[in-house]
């Protein structure tokens, strides 16, 4: 008999969305969504607020990664009021900007790999879901020391992002053409030298023992890693000028399941010759592709992943020889499977602590000159590197400094695609031929979203007993069987 | 020279000279009164009643009531506080005023009184009237949707002739600041500026200038309205 399988809410991701297996009379999968329930409507309110309001209105579409929209906002509004896109404010103000926002990714990645996915990977994905949470990492003897290094780590990030955003969540640090404050010098000793471990060196020696802790059930479980879920895609993030890893700033660059440039190191205020967007009616959230390859090609991933296969280097030594490691597991090639999310994600984990180290130990962190300003411009992009993928702020303001247009695409909505088409995978190999559905195997759909670290709104977490609910339908759609847990 | 007279607020013996306002004398005595629609330097409206005490036993506004001799004012009670407290939830409900993206916070009298009488969440329904942001003057922008017509701009914002450049226009609910056409062109760089100052709200913005003050170096980040008191 036909089923449909719906598992709602997805757990353990940012924000609301739902999963639907659509399982033939043969027991066969024949289609598999991930639906995207929420509806937001920034692009739409915020038309008619006066430019300068959104960076600090716009973030609040987050809870986890508001840095990244407030910087993105930040970087359009710059090109608005002439200040250069990306390279003309005051180096306080970039390298500001830039310490914000390793700090953002430094607790991002930690929150997910730590809380969110170590659960998965340290307690089996079958594991009694009572069990496969943080809460119980938290009150595990083996793994205590895992929790609080978790939480410290992102209160070290949370830390560095008050000490630049003025707060920790929803600050607002970044204006149009630079930023409204420095850092002060007593800021810096305290991240640079004071007390273990809330310090930039434990960071960074912490960042090496979470990658050491991934490498080892890397090797205990290599086959699972591997072949878990793995297709080939394009991949498309910002780079550095010189091809570095840089996640503030840089040129688009995309390249193919070969590793073939398909976008050269464009300029992003261009992105709209390169990138499309369709809308499906089942979904919220719409579906990106480059336009040179179409809408059935030319989807692609972005993120920890995509970053590391389009990137030629990562400019911070630690984190480099991590690089070469990985880069080596594929002779060199762009990797394709979806659990070295986890693996990519945590080399940056290394490299933003790195980043924050070299930003923390220059004399301009604690500059005064803040904010620069040029010839007005109605029409701005702002592009960076969130913690989950590339992010899109586009802006247009009409003569009265009032915005009458924006266009947000947004890394998860990037990863669309991508996700969707690791939750077929991951669905027909768990489910085919299965009489009945279990628990464990929609977690395993629900691991593969997970590896993308999406974030579908602003933050909504489950701890202890996952709210998941199944429902089993015949061919025409009637209800047969519920299970909630 | 005016004479002196006694008077107390909540008990306390006080003095001031005859003609000063309950609002003035209770500053002369470091006792603070909440206001919002007054501003020093411009007579007094009583638009807000905010300010509002208990004069000899009558409910009245300290900005626009002469003290007099033997006068016994009621002022920080849980009643009253309680009514200046409906009063700025009334002001909340009947705008737009979403804190977390305007530039005043931090700075913005109605959010401080707000913090002040422990407002968690306003008990009257939100009217979500339909406003908009005129943005049509060179140097400064209006948004409606958080102005509580407290007419300091009106009152405080005038040209060389003493004419005022914002003016109310329409009536009731439909009533909204305006800048007179005529003298449009009057508002200078200081006058513009300092309708942004005198405006207690974020209701008049300078263009292009939000949010240069960092957290924690706004107005109200480190101590209470009327902590100066």
């Amino acid at each position: 008999m036909a089923q449909k399988v719906t598992i709602s809410p997805v757990t353990r991701v940012e924000g609301h969305g739902k999963v639907t297996i659509h399982i033939n009379g043969q027991g066969e999968v024949v289609q598999s969504r991930l639906h995207i329930v929420e509806f937001r409507g920034f692009e739409r309110f915020i038309q008619g607020r006066p430019y300068w309001e959104a960076p600090v209105l716009v973030q609040r579409l987050c809870g986890i990664c508001p840095v990244s929209h407030h910087l993105a906002a930040a970087k359009a509004m710059d090109v608005i009021v002439g200040a250069g896109t990306g390279y003309g404010l005051p180096p306080t103000a970039e390298k500001i900007r830039r310490l914000m926002h390793y700090g953002q990714i430094f607790q991002s990645h930690a929150l997910h790999f730590f809380h969110l996915a170590s659960p998965d990977l340290l307690f089996g994905i079958d594991a009694d879901p009572e069990k496969r949470n943080v809460i119980a990492l938290a009150t595990s003897p083996e793994y205590k020391h895992l929790a609080v290094q978790g939480v410290m780590m992102r209160k070290f990030g949370q830390e560095i992002i008050q000490a630049t955003a003025g707060k920790k969540i929803h600050g607002n640090g970044a204006i149009p053409g630079g930023v409204n404050k420095s850092l002060a010098p007593e800021e810096r000793e305290r991240f640079l030298n004071g007390p273990e471990p809330l310090q930039i060196d434990k960071m960074i020696s912490w960042a090496e023992e979470a990658l050491a802790l991934f490498l080892d059930f890397y090797g205990k479980n290599t086959d699972m890693v591997d072949n878990f879920s793995r297709f080939p895609s394009n991949h498309l993030s910002l780079v550095g000028e010189d091809g570095a890893l840089d996640l503030y700033h840089g040129r688009l660059r995309a390249v193919d399941a070969e590793g073939k440039k398909i976008l050269n190191d464009i300029d992003y205020q261009e992105y709209l010759d390169y990138i499309g967007e369709e809308v499906r009616s089942w979904s919220y959230m719409k579906f990106p592709f480059l336009t040179g390859l179409g809408k059935e090609k030319g989807w692609y991933r972005v993120g920890p992943l995509a970053r590391l296969n389009t990137c030629d280097f990562i400019p911070t030594p630690r984190a480099q020889e991590a690089f070469e490691h990985y880069k080596s597991r594929t002779n060199g090639k762009p990797n394709d499977m979806c659990m070295h999310t986890h693996w990519a994600r945590l080399i940056e984990t290394l490299f933003a602590a790195e980043c924050m180290k070299e930003l923390l130990e220059d004399e301009d962190i604690t500059g005064s000159e803040l904010v620069t300003a040029g010839k007005k411009k109605l029409e701005g992009v702002g592009l960076l590197e969130a913690p989950r993928g590339t992010l899109f702020h586009h802006y247009r303001i009409n003569r009265n400094d009032q915005i009458e247009m924006a266009n947000l695409i947004v890394s998860t909505t990037n990863n669309n695609q991508p996700m969707n088409e690791a939750v077929t995978q991951v669905a027909r190999k768990q489910m085919n031929g299965q009489k009945t559905i279990t628990e464990p195997m929609m977690n395993a759909v629900e691991v593969a979203i997970r590896a993308y670290d999406p974030c579908l709104s602003c933050a909504t977490h489950a701890i202890g007993k996952m709210p998941l609910k199944l429902a089993l339908y015949d061919s025409k759609c009637r209800l047969i069987a519920r299970r909630t847990r | 020279m005016a004479e002196l007279n006694n008077f107390s607020i909540d008990g306390v013996k006080c003095m001031a000279r005859e003609g000063t306002s309950i609002l003035e004398a209770a500053r002369q005595n470091g006792i603070y009164i909440p206001t919002l629609c007054n501003l020093d330097g411009v007579p007094p409206k009583g638009a807000c009643r905010v300010c509002s005490v208990k004069a000899n036993g009558k409910l009245l506004t300290a900005c626009t009531t002469k003290i007099s001799q033997g006068m016994e004012v009621e002022n920080d009670t849980p009643g009253l506080n309680e009514l200046r407290k409906s009063i700025v939830e009334m002001l909340f409900v009947e705008g737009n005023h979403l804190c977390p993206s305007c530039e005043k916070s931090g700075d913005c009298e109605l959010q401080a009184l707000a913090y002040r009488y422990g407002m968690t969440v306003p008990r009257y329904p939100y009217f979500y009237p339909k406003r908009v942001v005129d943005a049509s003057h060179p140097k400064i922008v209006k948004d409606h949707n958080r102005c509580i017509m407290c007419k300091r701009c009106v009152r405080a914002i005038k040209d060389k002739k003493g004419r005022s450049i914002f003016v109310f226009l329409n009536r009731g609910f439909e009533t909204k600041i305006y800048i007179d056409p005529e003298l449009a062109g009057k508002l200078t760089d200081e006058l513009a500026r300092k309708s942004v100052e005198v405006c207690p709200v974020g209701a008049i913005m300078l263009r292009g200038e939000g949010f240069k003050t960092p957290f924690g170096k706004r107005k109200y980040d480190k101590a209470p309205i009327g902590s100066d008191l």
